[in-house]
């Protein structure tokens, strides 16, 4: 079974953010399968083809064309299909009050964007050993909260 | 009478694993060298009796034995953190080498082997977690909580709430209240 390899899927528009991503996914120890997509619209409809094989972890930026992070996270959240996904908010703002709103609209991260490719990469693998908890350990997912800001 | 029989292992074993496999209903893949790859997970009941039936024709799925460990190590992580009704103050080192029979050495590194992480984290996680359960329950004050969870004092708790989860306890708090009341008004 490849189930042990973490489906991971970021939505951004900014090309050199997904690149800059996926580098920083590459070298990092733990097996996962990346999908990148440019805005809002091409997630969802990622995330309700029929017979898709649904991520365990997605990475929304806040600002997008067509369709923003907030517009997304509250569809995933009213959609009893998408529960079980994990969904770390990856934005350039650091307001306290955008951090407690995504959090309140059911995110379960929130992370600030590094300007850093080491943090980035430190930040990346402490979200992904932490979500493997809650995936493997029994662990809540509804009391799942992570502030990387 | 004698009939002489010649047979492929090979396409006979791969035929019993399809009979098989077909009754589980999820789509699936022999790749051939050993290894089923099959889409979506098999509840327990059906895998045991998918582990069963291959039995029966001499057919055993392999689990690496190191996985089958580490689950042990965190089944007794968890039973201690969450079913004392306050934590007990014996060391977690002591207590794994009692309830496992093993040396601590030993279980550390199946442990970090297998989940990337150590003993030590994957306990605060879930010291945290019960934390957390607690103070949406709000049974409990944080210093009664802190004291049952064996932290030497909530300033203590604050500090390693913050570090696992960003926040501080009374964040966590507030975030989580406010999402019950949009749930509910919506």
């Amino acid at each position: 079974m490849n189930d042990d390899a973490l489906r991971i899927i970021l939505a951004d528009d900014d090309y050199d953010d997904r690149l800059w991503f996926k580098d920083a996914i590459d070298e990092i120890k733990v097996k996962t399968i990346l999908t990148l997509v440019n805005d809002g619209v091409e997630l969802m409809d990622f995330l309700l083809k029929p017979e898709v094989h649904l991520p365990n972890l997605v990475f929304l930026d806040l600002n997008m064309p067509r369709k923003g992070g907030m517009e997304c996270l509250k569809e995933i959240r009213s959609n009893p299909k998408l529960k079980d996904l994990s969904i770390a908010i990856y934005s350039t703002s650091g307001l306290e009050r955008d951090i407690e709103e995504t959090f309140v609209k059911g995110a379960n991260i929130y992370i600030k964007k590094p300007s850093d490719f080491e943090e980035l990469k430190n930040i990346i693998a402490k979200v992904i050993n932490i979500n493997w908890h809650y995936h493997t350990s029994g662990l809540n997912k509804d009391n799942f909260l992570l502030n990387l800001y | 009478m004698k009939l002489h029989i010649k047979y492929d292992i090979n396409y006979c074993c791969k035929i019993i694993l399809q009979e098989q496999l077909d009754k589980l209903k999820l789509p699936y893949t022999i790749t051939g060298l050993g290894e089923v790859e099959i889409k979506g997970k098999i509840p327990t009941s059906e895998y045991n009796v998918l582990e069963k039936s291959l039995k029966k024709y001499g057919i055993e799925i392999m689990v690496n034995p190191k996985n089958i460990f580490t689950q042990k190590i965190k089944d007794a992580i968890v039973e201690m953190v969450y079913l004392e009704e306050s934590l007990p103050t014996t060391k977690i080192s002591a207590y794994l080498s009692n309830k496992l029979d093993k040396s601590y050495c030993q279980i550390a590194n199946v442990f970090s082997e297998i989940t990337f992480t150590s003993i030590q984290n994957f306990t605060i996680l879930h010291r945290i977690e019960r934390a957390k359960q607690e103070i949406i329950e709000g049974k409990y004050s944080l210093t009664e909580i802190s004291w049952r969870l064996s932290f030497s004092s909530v300033a203590h708790l604050s500090n390693e709430f913050k570090k696992i989860t960003g926040l501080t306890p009374t964040a966590f708090q507030r975030i989580m209240k406010k999402r019950k009341e949009t749930e509910i008004a919506s």
